[in-house]
């Protein structure tokens, strides 16, 4: 018994104007809106499948149907179930069907019209990719005894799992199920029939179901609900057992057999078994005494409207629930102290819930869509408020241009950012699919865009997005760039379109974020802060990046030789002043100026750029603390000399064999001092050469004479003292304070040197004349490539400047096992001055630059593996 | 439909696993082709940019897809497929070429009949096919382009069936032996798709095999219209296709579990050709032959999958090197199911 009902099927009969007064009038006033509430709760209330009827002759029905199938394709609640399709028209039923993506069943057909069309009909239906109900009825009508219904179900089937080639479990039998107790005496067995007709139906046709709409049988007890629920409930109970399995029936309201009262049950059985000859009057009379007593209509589960307005609207969102939104709104903007703050604040925060979750696979597209109309409701809700304090207030929404790159076609993506932002109040100019570079820009410049999106899912949109972002700076663009579509990524970004444009570049991993970053990149403020942060994290994917094994492919030691970078001998930097080794010293009141603070902040996890941290509104006050702790140690230092920087470099003759550079003792480049060995970049480069350091010095076969120049630095010399002192103290800010300050001012010593390398050692410079800013941002020419880094990430050639300048002698630096530099705060590198030379990341080599190397260093080739893991690791 | 199974192919499947060809628009785009080489000379004034019409190339570079195909086959596909993905009128009006679509499906297939003709001759005990391709389009018939109008669509169902109509009459013609229905993100647009080639059969008088192929887009396991893999048979079942698999958007490993979902449940056939892994940051796909092949099999040795082939970013040494992984492994034994009414919305329904 259990199995029987526990296999019986709930087709949800409120979405029907036939049926449900309720539903008309909502689809007659156009409430869809509503009426999709209908049917969402008819699936909450456990409905497997629901049953959709349009048929009312003051509607288009065709429209009708389409339209709420539409909508509800929408709604992810609603279309997880099966829908039925249910008319009396053709018409209705084609046009239904070609709006469920889903198997359907078509509710329904007959032989009412004779065998051509019912074949007709199933073989469509067939195509269509459904099931049908099949009514018990034929050319001479409906029918109602029991043999009438088998005969008429047994030619049905015959015909159409023979004839029309439709598969027997896809059919379902309605074998009409009419009203009783109607005190016409012909009616009274008509429960009776269809119990019986069922049983043999189920019994002869093998596969096929049994349904049938379950409120006709009441229909003579219309407002007694009582006595109705205990009719439907009596009646199942017994048509289960014959083989009924589905029926129409409003899922919340089905009473259980075993709870009817015992003279009410009998009652009613007597009338749908038709056992006596006075049943009806018997339940008629019985009946007054059950009404009234109709149960409130079951409530969803409204627990959630008992926590915080936030979580609220938090569930909302992520359930796409309208029903509460305007309230929760408004209660959230009274609690704020700007109408704005609700949608920057808990909205937001909701949505990037809703964003997470459909990142994380658990929500799907549909649901967030829905989520972005509840989204639109609460914005809509607060946009007058916000208009009423505009003047008080900055900018809150903003336009923006949105195009899919020329190439690319795909734009369904950059469709749904369109309208998530439309949602949220911002102007949208959508310039659609394939915009090629112009139109974009000339139309921003028109429309007066804040900011230009760009989306794209083909591979070569990612070249075409470098090129806008490439445009946009030759034209002197300002307008922050969005970057999105499936194919993009942060890393991307970050590494090809990013280093192009210097307005921010966002890279928007989804449509629930874009809105976030918009609102950022449109207030002033945050804005700025905003490009901090975005600097920073796409300095750190970038990092990332150049240690990561490479993206392209893979070429030969040869191909990567072969497309080297070939150096302009006409700019060679000019002969140096002194050659040879120069030991210098300098104290921390001229390193001080040096300093690059924008790292010493994101030491102690403070995110900004200096000076604009000190003035950070979240951040600000920590780090102006920091800073003048820090200035404080800088005094002390200053004064008691504990900490002393020492440093050492040297310009050398030199030249260029392959990829090493001998390094000649004296101007006459007869006795070599050395050789540095380095590495070349082994992907395949397109538009740039496969960059070696040693590309930057002149070959020796081209005759020409140049340069190049080493150093060693180090600002630590008595920083462990000093830390362990305080630490002894218990004082382990300080202590950390030191370190942090020492290794700045390595860096800052690291600087200072290579400006006076620059304009004086070497002099190639001299005139040069940066401030620490544009120091920092390495505007100077030159560079100085650290060992142990992206360029020259081979650890042990630290040696060859030991070597070279005499660093332990001059500094006191020493190189420990592993070829790391003590103390601490100590940087050392190489210099290269031709104006051709820039700062690469080496990234992954193959193993045949691992044997050259090997070679190169006289090394066996499993020392070379371990020194250059890091650059053949996957 | 019981002379349907005489198709030469249906013997062909119970012996072993076959394999299916590797990405079209990879191969094409190692061409690095200009605006000027799509164009060639049929086309050399066309009104609008066509660089990118991969279909077209059928009509402008045949010669460079005969190659294509070629290499496939050399490398052990069984079945090639026409490059006709975007070819429907639908999708080429972003071109402007609607007008082009029933040519470029008719030249596509006699392309691919020809060089898959050539390869049966050489070697009778290993027949080759074509599968006619009918892609997605670039619109879908059940997700609404509008949030603030969920009730639209840019797309109709009669739309897509007179497009796909006009598509599947050209492969036909052309002399595809399958029909290939794939990269399914929306199944209302598959559904208009099988409801063509189900007229178009009628039409002449004939059947050929289906295979129906589904896209899941991403972890929530589902199209994007929302469905999931089980649900989107049973929504596509009626064609009683040749098979059934999935195709793009994931890699192998991804695509496992939904690979998995399908082999249990699907009373056809099952194929399945995954992208090279997922585009990394740059858009490739950088999952190498080997290790792509490893996995299809380990899916062969589990006995999930009849056909085996390779989309987004795949090659020809991706394809060799699953024809001789799946070489001498039994092909996937398909199950017998309890008779059922399957029905769908998002999620199965099993009554």
């Amino acid at each position: 018994m259990t199995q029987l009902f526990s296999s019986f099927i709930n087709i949800g009969e409120r979405t029907n104007v036939t049926g449900s007064a309720k539903f008309k009038r909502l689809i007659l006033d156009g409430d869809y809106e509503t009426a999709l509430e209908v049917a969402r709760q008819q699936v909450e209330n456990g409905a497997q499948i629901i049953d959709i009827n349009m048929d009312e002759a003051m509607l288009d029905s065709v429209q009708a149907m389409q339209t709420f199938l539409k909508l509800i394709a929408s709604e992810p609640d609603i279309s997880r179930v099966p829908i039925m399709i249910d008319s009396s028209k053709w018409e209705v039923i084609e046009a239904g069907l070609k709006c469920v993506q889903g198997k359907a069943i078509v509710n329904s057909i007959s032989l009412k019209e004779g065998e051509d069309i019912f074949i007709k009909q199933a073989r469509l239906i067939r195509r269509y990719g459904a099931a049908t109900v099949v009514m018990a009825f034929d050319e001479t009508g409906q029918a109602d005894t029991q043999r009438r219904k088998v005969e008429i179900c047994q030619r049905s089937y015959k015909l159409l799992t023979e004839v029309a080639g439709f598969p027997p479990e896809d059919i379902i039998f309605d074998p009409n199920i009419f009203a009783v107790a109607t005190g016409i005496e012909e009616h009274n067995n008509y429960a009776v029939d269809f119990i019986e007709a069922t049983r043999e139906i189920r019994q002869t046709c093998p596969h096929v179901h049994v349904s049938g709409g379950l409120s006709n049988i009441s229909f003579s007890f219309r407002g007694n609900n009582p006595v109705r629920e205990a009719m439907h409930s009596v009646f199942l109970y017994h048509a289960i057992r014959a083989g009924m399995d589905m029926a129409i029936v409003n899922a919340g309201q089905l009473e259980v057999y075993d709870e009817i009262p015992a003279a009410l049950r009998e009652a009613v059985e007597d009338v749908i078994l038709n056992r006596r000859q006075d049943a009806t009057e018997r339940l008629l009379e019985i009946a007054p005494q059950y009404q009234g007593d109709g149960k409130a209509a079951p409530q969803e589960d409204l627990r959630w409207r008992e926590a915080p307005v936030s979580k609220r609207l938090e569930h909302a969102l992520v359930k796409g629930i309208t029903d509460y939104i305007i309230e929760d709104t408004e209660e959230a903007r009274q609690q704020a102290e700007k109408p704005l703050h609700v949608i920057e604040g808990p909205l937001m925060d909701g949505m990037n819930v809703v964003g997470d979750l459909f990142g994380e696979g658990k929500m799907f597209l549909p649901q967030v869509v829905k989520s972005a109309r509840v989204m639109k409701k609460a914005v809509a809700h607060l946009q007058p408020f916000i208009e009423a304090e505009k003047s008080a207030d900055a900018r809150s929404n903003g336009k923006i241009l949105l195009a899919t790159v020329k190439g690319d076609v795909h734009d369904i993506g950059k469709n749904i950012v369109g309208v998530v932002l439309q949602c949220n109040n911002f102007e949208v100019v959508d310039l659609g699919v394939m915009v090629p570079c112009e139109t974009i820009l000339h139309t921003a410049r028109e429309e007066n865009v804040d900011m230009i999106g760009l989306s794209g899912l083909i591979t070569p949109s990612l070249d075409e997005m470098v090129h806008v972002a490439k445009e946009m700076q030759r034209q002197q663009c300002d307008l922050p760039l969005l970057i999105g579509g499936a194919t993009t990524s942060k890393a991307h970004t970050a590494v090809k379109i990013e280093q192009n444009y210097d307005a921010p570049v966002v890279y928007v991993p989804n449509a629930s974020r874009a809105v976030g970053v918009c609102q950022k990149l449109l207030n002033r403020q945050s804005r700025e802060n905003f490009a901090v942060e975005l600097d920073r994290e796409y300095e750190k994917v970038r990092q990332q990046h150049a240690r990561k094994q490479p993206r392209s492919k893979p070429v030969t030691l040869q191909h990567a030789r072969d497309n080297r970078c070939k150096l302009d001998l006409t700019q060679l930097p000019s002969a140096p002043e002194r050659l040879g080794v120069v030991p210098v010293s300098a104290t921390i009141n001229t390193l001080r100026r040096y300093i690059d603070w924008t790292p010493f902040f994101l030491t102690w996890s403070l995110a900004g750029k200096y000076p604009r941290i000190l003035k950070d509104e979240v951040v600000g006050e920590q780090a102006r603390s920091l800073f003048e702790d820090a200035n404080a140690m800088l005094d002390r230092l200053a004064e008691s000399g504990r900490l002393t920087a020492k440093g050492v470099c040297g310009v050398f003759a030199a030249a260029n064999i392959g990829d090493d550079i001998e390094i000649y003792a004296d101007g006459a480049r007869n006795t070599v001092l050395g050789v540095a060995r380095h590495l070349r970049q082994q992907t395949l480069k397109t538009d740039y050469p496969n960059y070696c350091l040693a590309d930057f010095i002149a070959p020796k076969s081209s005759g020409v004479e140049d340069h190049m120049g080493a150093f060693a630095v180090t600002a630590g010399i008595g920083e462990d003292e000093i830390a362990n002192q305080y630490r002894e103290d218990g004082d382990d800010y300080n202590a950390i304070m030191i370190k942090a300050v020492a290794d700045r001012l390595a860096e800052a010593f690291a600087e200072y040197l290579h400006e006076r390398v620059r304009k004086e050692i070497w002099g190639y410079a001299a005139q040069e004349d940066w401030d620490n800013e544009a120091l920092i941002r390495e505007k100077y020419q030159g560079i100085r490539p650290a060992p142990g880094y992206a360029a020259c990430p081979e650890h042990t050639e630290k040696q060859l400047i030991w070597d070279l300048l005499d660093v332990e002698t001059h500094t006191g630096m020493k190189l420990t096992d592993n070829y790391a530099m003590w103390p601490g705060a100590s940087v050392s590198g190489w210099y290269f001055a031709h104006p051709q030379s820039r700062y690469f990341a080496v990234a992954k080599i193959q193993q045949d630059q691992v044997e050259d190397y090997a070679q190169r260093k006289q090394w066996d080739i499993t020392v070379a593996n371990k020194w250059l893991a890091p650059n053949t690791n996957e | 439909m019981n002379r349907l199974k005489q198709h030469p192919i249906y013997a062909a499947a119970e012996k072993r696993i076959l394999i299916l060809d590797g990405a079209m628009g990879t191969m094409i785009q190692r061409q690095q082709f200009a605006e000027s080489d799509y164009r060639g000379s049929e086309f050399h004034a066309w009104h609008k940019d066509i660089k990118g019409n991969n279909d077209l190339l059928v009509l402008t570079q045949p010669d460079v897809i005969y190659a294509i195909h070629c290499q496939y086959l050399q490398a052990g596909a069984d079945i090639i497929e026409t490059n006709t993905f975007n070819a429907t009128s639908i999708a080429m009006a972003d071109y402007d070429m609607q007008s082009l679509s029933k040519k470029i499906n008719l030249q596509a297939a006699r392309l691919a009949k020809q060089v898959a003709q050539k390869f049966t001759l050489t070697d009778p005990s290993k027949p080759r096919f074509v599968a006619g391709v009918l892609g997605p389009t670039n619109r879908t018939a059940s997700i609404s382009p509008d949030v603030n109008d969920p009730g639209k669509r840019n797309i109709s169902f009669d739309e897509l069936v007179t497009a796909y109509e006009e598509s599947c009459e050209g492969l036909i013609e052309g002399g595809s032996d399958l029909i290939l229905i794939e990269t399914i993100f929306d199944t209302l647009n598959a559904k208009a798709a099988v409801f063509a080639v189900e007229s178009v059969f009628e039409r002449l008088q004939l059947r050929l095999p289906v295979m129906i192929s589904g896209t899941i887009t991403d972890a929530s396991g589902r199209t994007l219209s929302g469905q999931t893999a089980e649900a989107f048979y049973y929504s596509l079942r009626h064609v009683e296709p040749f098979s059934v698999g999935l195709n793009c958007a994931l890699g192998p490993d991804l695509l496992r579990q939904y690979v998995d979902e399908i082999a249990q449940i699907a009373t056809s056939l099952v194929s399945v050709h995954p992208n090279a892994g997922l585009p990394n940051e740059f858009g490739e796909y950088d999952l190498s032959p080997r290790d792509m092949a490893i996995q299809i099999k380990e899916w062969a040795e589990s006995g999930l999958v009849n056909i085996v082939g390779g989309c987004c970013g795949t090659t020809p040494e991706h394809i060799a090197e699953m024809a001789k992984v799946t070489d001498g492994i039994a092909p996937r034994k398909v199950p017998a199911l309890p008779v059922k009414m399957r029905l769908s919305g998002l999620e199965p329904f099993v009554h």
